[in-house]
């Protein structure tokens, strides 16, 4: 990025660690790809997620029921079959077909309230931190108190009261709190840079306020906002999947969430199967280490300082 | 150290305040969005999920005076913030004779106790790790073996558990697998009790510990490698302070407070996971009170009970942010 070594910062920091080579591309950092490649791959399965298998077999009734894992037995003594590699679960449907369907709605969950998040976050932050004033306070203390509150709890309470839901009305009524970390993060990094020598000369040229946020600022905020935008990602695919564990969400077709909200329920832990909740479970977990390792890439692409200590 | 200021107090108790009042409301408001009158809604759900509601004259009486559907809205709403305020919740249609308010005085405590004392254990193991994942001087084993074990970073804790309970509560069975003591004790102060309160704390205590230590550890590790360029620091090297010294009094005695900063705003989100891990592992606590007026569609459980954590975590982030004016002077000059 040849823009970044303009920010005086970053320069310093590359001149610190002492080995500025025309080869180190900070985003070529195995973190962020790996990371990258991970949601890349789980998202591309909407699309080619039916060629690779059966997507039909996610719906309950399409499989024989209880079915092992491939190389595995059941407390039936059945053996799996390579008609269902990852075994069935207690209502006939594939796990192969589920986490294929499954995966990549979690993650659209997360993508949506994510990006209403952002989008609310980016216009409260640059107006808190530009115009400041009676507006700042209003919009601070509404940032801190939606942080302070535990979302889920209002969740809950609005899950108990309404009907099922589909997941883009779940990801939209988490999105009503996921507008506040970006909003306080966003604020102090543009009060932290509206104070530079660029902002203030942009101000002395008569630079309109609204040029000055979203092509003065807004551009050097990218690695930020990205980071910021990840980790909003984590934040809301953490409710959703709270909130499925309870068992609210689509039952028809089960998010990873869900199926481990009825594995639990039909105690898959005492008949011991393990391949039920255990999978969904490991992917989400490869999900958020994923999303982790984009997040961490993307600070040490922001943050020279901090490549040269890894 | 000096006192804190007057308008960085009254700027934590608006907050304070104002996080209790948008609880209140929006509890008071969800139901009343959802369509027909609140309480025929609930006892039709009730009655459908359990066949025949036990004594619904009573329930209905009695939340039909507590909610006043008959009076204007806004008196409804004054009515309900005082009986809220004075922490009169309603009655438990569940468990119809006990209030709201008896039940959550059961369970509070054990959720204070096993969100506290994991927050004590995460934020202290964390900042030690991330020091010395930044400090020169630390051992290279020490170095490798740190991030390894943090590879669990960002996995919900409720998943976890998921799998720390299968792992040593059911193919080794070490630790028990649900409860939050062993089966037919009765609370007592012995040291039975309090051993069998461990034993069946650690593998709660474990799932929120071992996925959040690393988020410290990362924080710490980036606030430090910022101080340890700072000329203070060449100087303190130079002056030959002892570097164990030099680590506590200048490292992390610097490092450490914006981490109490974040640790302010993650208890919201700590609040959120170990409600789902008390859930996995029936423990006694606000989690699985509410788990329970889900599963009995017993609205005054869950509403309470949810406002009740709110305020626990507003009144957590309230002690935070008047503690740190003590370890950072600095603010209490500032007056924010």
């Amino acid at each position: 990025m040849a823009e970044k070594t303009k920010d005086p910062a970053v320069a310093g920091g590359v001149k610190k660690a002492g080995l500025l080579n025309r080869f180190d591309n900070p985003w070529l950092n195995w973190k962020f790809l790996t990371g990258a490649g991970i949601i890349g791959l789980i998202f591309f399965m909407i699309f080619l997620g039916n060629q690779f298998w059966d997507t039909e077999l996610a719906l309950a009734g399409s499989s024989p029921l209880n079915m092992p894992p491939v190389g595995f037995t059941n407390w039936r003594d059945q053996e799996g079959v390579p008609e269902h590699p990852l075994g069935t679960e207690n209502s006939g449907r594939d796990m192969l077909a589920l986490l294929i369907v499954g995966t990549p709605r979690t993650i659209g969950v997360g993508a949506i309230a994510a990006s209403v998040g952002m989008g609310i976050g980016i216009l409260l932050g640059f107006l808190a931190g530009f115009v400041g004033g009676f507006a700042d306070d209003v919009i601070r203390l509404a940032t801190d108190v939606t942080i302070t509150i535990p979302s889920l709890l209002v969740l809950i309470v609005i899950q108990s009261v309404l009907p099922r839901i589909d997941l883009v009305t779940m990801a939209l009524l988490i999105s009503m709190f996921a507008w506040a970390t970006p909003t306080r993060y966003i604020r102090a990094q543009v009060l932290s840079m509206r104070e530079s020598g660029y902002v203030q000369m942009a101000r002395l040229s008569g630079v309109p306020t609204r040029d000055i946020m979203y092509r003065e600022i807004m551009p050097n905020l990218l690695p930020y906002l990205a980071a910021s935008y990840i980790g909003n990602m984590t934040g809301a695919i953490l409710s959703a999947v709270g909130l499925e564990l309870l068992g609210f969400g689509p039952q028809r077709i089960p998010s990873l969430g869900v199926s481990i909200f009825w594995s639990i329920e039909a105690a898959a832990l005492l008949r011991n199967m393990w391949w039920w909740w255990g999978i969904p479970t490991v992917i989400l977990a490869v999900v958020f280490i994923a999303l982790l390792l984009i997040n961490l890439g993307l600070d040490e692409i922001a943050n020279p300082r901090l490549r040269k200590a890894s | 150290m000096g006192g804190i200021s007057l308008n960085y107090l009254a700027r934590r108790l608006l907050v304070f305040a104002l996080t209790v009042w948008v609880a209140a409301t929006l509890i008071f408001i969800i139901p009343r969005l959802a369509p027909g009158d609140p309480i025929s809604a609930m006892i039709a759900r009730m009655s459908q999920f359990e066949g025949f509601v036990e004594n619904a004259d009573l329930i209905i009486e009695s939340w039909r005076k507590r909610f006043g559907l008959d009076d204007p809205i806004h008196v409804q709403y004054l009515r309900y913030l005082g009986n809220t305020l004075r922490l009169d919740l309603g009655y438990s249609m569940g468990n119809f004779p006990s209030t709201v308010y008896e039940l959550i005085a059961r369970r509070l405590p054990w959720t204070i106790g096993l969100v506290g004392l994991s927050t004590v254990i995460f934020f202290t193991v964390g900042n030690l790790c991330g020091a010395l994942l930044a400090w020169y001087r630390t051992p290279r084993w020490l170095k490798v073996m740190i991030p390894i074990s943090m590879t669990f970073t960002s996995v919900p804790p409720a998943l976890f558990s998921l799998l720390l309970v299968y792992i040593f509560g059911f193919l080794l069975p070490i630790f028990p697998q649900v409860g939050a003591y062993g089966r037919g004790m009765v609370p007592s102060l012995t040291p039975e009790f309090f051993g069998s309160v461990l034993h069946h704390g650690f593998l709660p205590a474990m799932s929120i510990v071992l996925v959040t230590f690393g988020f410290w550890a990362l924080g710490m590790r980036g606030m430090m490698v910022t101080i340890e360029g700072e000329d203070y620091m060449i100087l303190a090297q130079a002056k030959g302070l002892k570097p164990f010294y030099v680590l506590y009094r200048y490292m992390i005695r610097n490092a450490i407070l914006p981490q109490m900063t974040a640790l302010a705003v993650s208890i919201g989100t700590l609040i959120n996971g170990s409600v789902l891990v008390e859930i996995m592992f029936v423990y006694n606590g606000m989690g699985s009170l509410i788990y329970e007026g889900i599963n009995t569609q017993d609205f005054g459980l869950i509403q309470g009970t949810s406002f009740i954590l709110i305020v626990t975590s507003a009144l957590a982030v309230l002690i935070i942010d008047l503690v740190y004016p003590l370890i950072d002077p600095r603010i209490s000059l500032e007056g924010r």
